[in-house]
């Protein structure tokens, strides 16, 4: 025997699985079904405004920058802003998310845009996250022509918005918001959990920034009002 | 089993390595680097030993029913439009990924961290087929220019000094200046991602391992800092993930029980900076991802582990805490292991995937502190597995005859107390009278300890008697 019947022969020889196996088949289809929470660490579940400042805090420690924003509206100008500090050409590229096809870039007359997945020529990407996590400090993204998996990872810098209300205390309100958004079973291409920048210790324990994907990862909160 | 296996040479491997001045160096780190990041990362989280109770019995949960969690994940990456492929030994796994490769003309292969293809021994036998596939994970990309093994889980070139480094990226980077300045780690980081960085964006197949694998949706989890993993998956024709049937998890909530202790008992990060949920191939619309979607799992002896005396093992998640914290790894490195697992871990699969009778010495590389235990996020009872695989070599007569014989001996004694004590007690007034107060620099039989250190002379009774003083005067 070779293969699957192999291994399962094997399996059900070890486990001593002989006949009628409901009970066990039924433990399975209902922790499948009900997908039950495990434990969920006190720091995660705070509210709201303190949840937001656990997650800046979060976020930092992981070594990526964070800043605050009241309106939409004001991401062109954090992010000319952003680009400004590191010395970076005036020119990013974003998927085809609605959000930020909304986004008022013209009021960055220098600004250029440019939009779809990368080929790994561009410096910097904007994306908009589907959620976050304030436990960690994670963004949580998903793939699709929205935010196009690329810009995650090719960019040298990646900028990532995130509305407040989407950042979540724990990740697993945000599973339960991917069920939603895509049904019980389904998950999209590549979901991402996304802590900071890329970064080694391969060299003699050493943590350095900027291993194979982005040196560094800004995120942009937009506060709900 | 196709990585050969070297553990029946771990005496002569580990006085090698303990004589090894860079490799020395390398393993002094240990104390403030993993060991104290652990630490100070499981004081920051209350609920870390309630979430490792849990870890352990939903480890368990899945061993029990693991036919059938295999069979949930199956259908569901097929649902999601992947390919499934089963492989009872290392050589069905290697046959399956050439296969893949053969059949997509493939020219370029990245691959991304994997210890599952460490164990096939996956990049020689592609590269007797003419494949040469390129690690993209830094520390395997550096040793893969030394053409070494990893010596750790999780930080694979641990035993190479930056200075190796230097002089491997020189030798291999031939196209690039001379006299270019490579004395800090950060600018031999920036040349592997420029060399990389051609790599990723030409390769045609992308291998991964998997970290976790989840029933419920079908999906593969991997777990890199780099982002190395998602470049392998995300840029080439087919992503191929080659993973061990242990990995199956049952939904994305216990997968996130386990990323909750993994980075934290590895590194001691809360998460490590990229956490990959990859199901099935691009769809439709989507702009990137790979064409081709597929999953290689392996057995490899693992299913005859099941429902034995070696179960708990299977609990593992390979987070490296057993090795970071154990005195003989400190001591000896990795690679004196003599295959691909090193460490307490290794100490006890081994055995148990290559067979005892070529590792009999690996439980025995243990001075059984439990440390090991006392931070293995699944709880995992190394010490006594270890005991038990001690046990079975014994039974097995893999022992050398001295040492067969001194046990045989010893057990003469202990099991007569009174001749016992009184031998004891004969044996310590003897090494007085040559001792007096002070050491042996070399005791007949003991050469192997003196060798190393001296033997003090015994003072005042034995342990025995004055056990026996103790109890008495309570």
């Amino acid at each position: 025997m070779r293969g699957r019947e192999a291994i399962f022969a094997n399996i059900e020889k070890s486990l001593r699985v002989y006949g009628d196996d409901r009970l066990r088949a039924e433990a399975v289809a209902a922790r499948l079904a009900k997908h039950p929470r495990g434990i969920i660490p006190a720091r995660g579940q705070k509210p709201d405004r303190e949840r937001l400042e656990l997650f800046k805090l979060m976020v930092e420690a992981a070594r990526a920058s964070i800043a605050v924003l009241d309106r939409t509206a004001d991401v062109p100008a954090a992010v000319a802003a952003y680009l400004r500090s590191r010395n970076l050409p005036q020119s990013i590229r974003h998927g085809d998310d609605e959000r930020l096809s909304h986004i008022p870039w013209a009021n960055e007359r220098t600004l250029e845009v440019t939009k779809g997945a990368s080929d790994g020529a561009q410096l910097t990407s904007v994306s908009y996250s589907f959620g976050a996590v304030a436990e960690s400090g994670t963004l949580v993204m998903v793939s699709g022509a929205d935010n196009p998996t690329t810009l995650n990872f090719l960019p040298d810098h990646h900028l990532v918005v995130v509305d407040e209300k989407d950042i979540a205390g724990d990740y697993e309100s945000v599973w339960d918001r991917i069920r939603e958004r895509f049904g019980a079973n389904e998950m999209p291409r590549a979901v991402n959990w996304i802590t900071g920048p890329s970064r080694s210790g391969d060299i003699e324990q050493t943590h350095l920034l900027g291993a194979h994907g982005p040196r560094s990862l800004h995120v942009l909160v937009v506060r709900s009002s | 089993m196709t990585q050969e296996v070297r553990s029946r040479q771990f005496n002569e491997t580990a006085q090698k390595a303990l004589a090894d001045t860079s490799l020395q160096k390398a393993l002094s780190r240990f104390e403030q680097g993993f060991i104290s990041r652990r630490k100070a990362a499981v004081e920051k989280l209350p609920e870390y030993d309630a979430l490792r109770d849990s870890a352990r019995d939903l480890k368990d949960h899945i061993l029990a029913h693991l036919d059938l969690y295999l069979e949930a994940y199956e259908k569901n990456v097929i649902a999601s439009g992947g390919h499934v492929h089963w492989a009872a030994t290392a050589e069905e796994a290697n046959e399956i990924i050439y296969g893949i490769c053969k059949r997509l003309n493939a020219k370029t292969v990245a691959k991304g961290k994997s210890m599952i293809s460490e164990e096939t021994g996956l990049n020689a036998y592609l590269e007797a087929r003419g494949l040469h596939p390129v690690e993209t994970d830094l520390g395997e990309y550096i040793i893969q220019l030394r053409g070494e093994t990893p010596s750790h889980l999780i930080s694979p070139a641990l035993h190479v000094t930056k200075e190796q480094v230097e002089a491997d990226f020189r030798r291999a980077h031939s196209a690039l200046p001379p006299e270019r300045n490579l004395d800090e780690p950060t600018s031999l980081l920036a040349e592997a991602r420029g060399m990389l960085r051609e790599k990723f964006l030409n390769v045609d197949v992308g291998i991964t391992g998997a970290n976790f694998l989840i029933a419920e949706t079908g999906s593969s989890v991997i777990v890199t800092n780099e982002g190395n993993g998602d470049l392998t998956q995300t840029l080439a024709k087919a992503h191929i993930v080659i993973s061990s049937i242990e990995k199956v998890v049952p939904t994305r909530e216990d997968a996130t029980l386990f990323l909750r202790l993994l980075a934290r008992s590895a590194s001691g990060s809360e998460l490590s900076a990229y956490t990959t949920f990859s199901t099935g191939a691009r769809r439709h619309d989507d702009p990137d991802g790979p064409r081709e979607y597929h999953v290689v799992l392996l057995d490899n002896g693992r299913s005859n582990i099941l429902g034995g005396k070696f179960q708990e093992m299977l609990r593992c998640i390979r987070c490296s805490a057993c090795m970071n914290h154990c005195p003989v790894f400190h001591a000896v490195g990795g690679h004196a292991y003599g295959w691909v697992y090193p460490g307490p871990i290794g100490a006890v699969l081994t055995p148990a995937l290559a067979g005892i009778e070529k590792t009999a010495k690996l439980p025995n590389a243990s001075t059984f502190c439990g440390r090991c235990e006392e931070v293995c996020p699944v709880r995992i009872p190394l010490p006594k597995l270890m005991r038990n695989w001690r046990e079975r070599e014994f039974e097995r007569h893999l022992q050398p005859a001295v040492a067969r014989y001194g046990l045989a001996l010893w057990a003469a004694f202990a099991k007569r107390p009174a001749l016992y004590r009184a031998a004891t007690s004969l044996a310590m007034k003897f090494l007085r009278l040559f001792g007096g107060k002070g050491r042996f620099r070399a005791l007949p039989l003991a050469g192997g300890w003196t060798k190393h250190r001296d033997f003090p002379s015994p003072q005042g009774q034995t342990f025995q008697a004055l056990w026996k003083k103790r109890s008495g005067a309570r």
